[in-house]
């Protein structure tokens, strides 16, 4: 789809304006930050960006009632979604950071805490190259082995076929998922360089 | 595997990006977005941007300036300076910060480091320790009242991450500005008592200096404010420099690997032979 329109749900804790500065870097006008369901309805993509504890991302959700509008635009709709760190978190079953918190579900599976050999930091901060696995399409503008940026302490722990990114830190961290129209990354793209900038046009081209 | 990173600080006093020189000259540099849009372009793995003139004048963050600096701005970008409340966090993360840095606030707010965790993750939240020499060890140094506290810097860190801090900001004032290197022991001090990353400031002259202390300390990242500024492509040709021996991330058709340095990691003249058949190589700028 040449020129889609692109909504960055906006739930309070996401940061959102590094999202929308990289995609329109790349050329997109039809972009907008909202959480009204009039805007997202109209969008033909979705992005789901995060930085924030777990429980507050999904309070914050469930407080713009954006759970049932999200609901009904991926799973009825099948709307291409992306979720970016805590939001690609957030598409999992539940989590485990400072309690246990549901998720939206969307990808079976729950998001762990880091559980690492004594001499890896936690949390796991900086560049790290990504195994790209199954041809997922995010990844078609990128090389092989493409490094991005992580920043995270919980990971997100899932049946090995919706995994089609990896990364070594101790073990093999989930770095993408994928099922259907709905991906995640745990790095952020918007932050890493020319890398992020191809998986945001791979990502947009696929759709 | 996960790279050490190179960390760019930039330090704007009134506005204007400036070198500092032990915590006490500043000498002007340029505007910052187009210190930022360089650094971006030139390879740096995140920029920390400082505002010394915010906490000093009892100000909010200036948050007009962040957006401005951060729009070309593709790197991690942790924001410091005039942070006092939780609702300065929250508008300095849509004006485009990754991370914020707590450091006069971290010693006399400790729970505004626990409740940015709580809301924006631990990995949001860096605190910045200014550390001096003084007869009876390392100090932490309040920049703002020009004092000494009595807390070692390895304590403050422990405590700090204890409430929730994410990464550790170490900063040797003594070596500020220097071109002496990074003060190991200060470093190595922080990296024994905590577990999060540690981010080294203060000191570096050229590649070697981060070479060193990453084989010296467990440091994460380190951190040069200053001669990153002053040569073109200065990132990539210090990462080309520190690729030799330590795994960085190098990701450009400019990597510099065919050239040669001096002792001072300047680079030297290529042979005219070459230079002349560079005249017929074509370089096409990269469409993503």
């Amino acid at each position: 789809m040449k020129n889609p329109r692109i909504v960055i749900i906006d739930y309070g804790v996401g940061n959102t304006y590094s999202v929308s500065n990289a995609i329109d870097s790349l050329g997109y006008r039809r972009l907008r930050i909202s959480d009204k369901e009039e805007e997202i309805d109209n969008a033909d993509v979705l992005i789901l960006p995060g930085v924030g504890a777990f429980k507050a991302c999904v309070n914050n959700l469930k407080e713009r009632n954006l759970v049932s509008i999200l609901n009904k635009q991926v799973l009825i709709k099948k709307k291409p979604i992306l979720g970016i760190c805590v939001g690609m978190q957030l598409l999992a079953s539940f989590s485990e950071e400072n309690g246990v918190h549901e998720g939206l579900g969307w990808i079976p599976g729950n998001v762990q805490k880091l559980q690492l050999p004594e001499q890896f930091a936690i949390p796991h901060v900086g560049w790290n190259n990504v195994v790209m696995k199954n041809n997922c399409p995010i990844f078609n503008h990128n090389t092989p082995d493409s490094n991005f940026y992580f920043d995270h302490s919980y990971f997100f722990n899932c049946d090995e076929k919706y995994v089609v990114g990896y990364c070594n830190y101790g073990f093999k961290v989930t770095a993408a998922v994928q099922h259907e129209n709905i991906f995640g990354v745990q790095f952020h793209p918007e932050k890493s360089q020319t890398s992020g900038l191809k998986l945001f046009r791979g990502f947009l081209n696929s759709i | 595997m996960l790279k050490k990173r190179v960390v760019a600080t930039v330090v704007v006093k009134d506005g204007i990006v400036v070198q500092s020189i032990n915590f006490k000259k500043y000498l002007p540099v340029g505007r910052p977005p187009i210190a930022l849009e360089f650094l971006n372009q030139w390879g740096i793995d995140e920029i920390i941007l400082i505002d010394i003139s915010a906490s000093k004048n009892k100000k909010e963050p200036n948050y007009k300036m962040v957006s401005k600096a951060s729009e070309k701005c593709f790197v991690p970008l942790t924001v410091g300076g005039g942070i006092s409340k939780i609702e300065h966090v929250e508008k300095l993360m849509h004006c485009g910060a990754d991370k914020i840095s707590l450091n006069n606030a971290a010693i006399y707010q400790p729970n505004l480091i626990s409740s940015a965790a709580h809301i924006f993750g631990d990995q949001c939240v860096v605190v910045s320790i200014d550390a001096v020499r003084t007869d009876s060890g390392y100090k932490v140094y309040d920049y703002l009242n020009k004092k000494i506290i009595n807390d070692s810097p390895s304590e403050f860190a422990n405590k700090s991450v204890e409430l929730g801090a994410g990464e550790i900001l170490i900063n040797s004032v003594d070596r500020d500005g220097s071109y002496l290197g990074f003060d190991y022991e200060l470093i190595n001090s922080i990296c024994k008592v905590v577990s999060v990353p540690v981010i080294c400031s203060g000191g570096a002259k050229n590649a070697d200096d981060f070479i060193k202390v990453f084989e010296n300390t467990n440091a994460s990242a380190a951190s040069a404010a200053n001669f990153f500024h002053f040569f073109e492509h200065s990132v990539n040709i210090t990462k080309c420099g520190i690729k030799k021996k330590i795994e960085v991330r190098l990701e450009t058709h400019a990597d510099y690997s065919e050239n040669e340095f001096d002792e001072n990691y300047r680079l030297q003249k290529k042979l005219d032979s070459v230079l002349e058949e560079m005249l017929f190589v074509r370089i096409e700028k990269e469409v993503i």
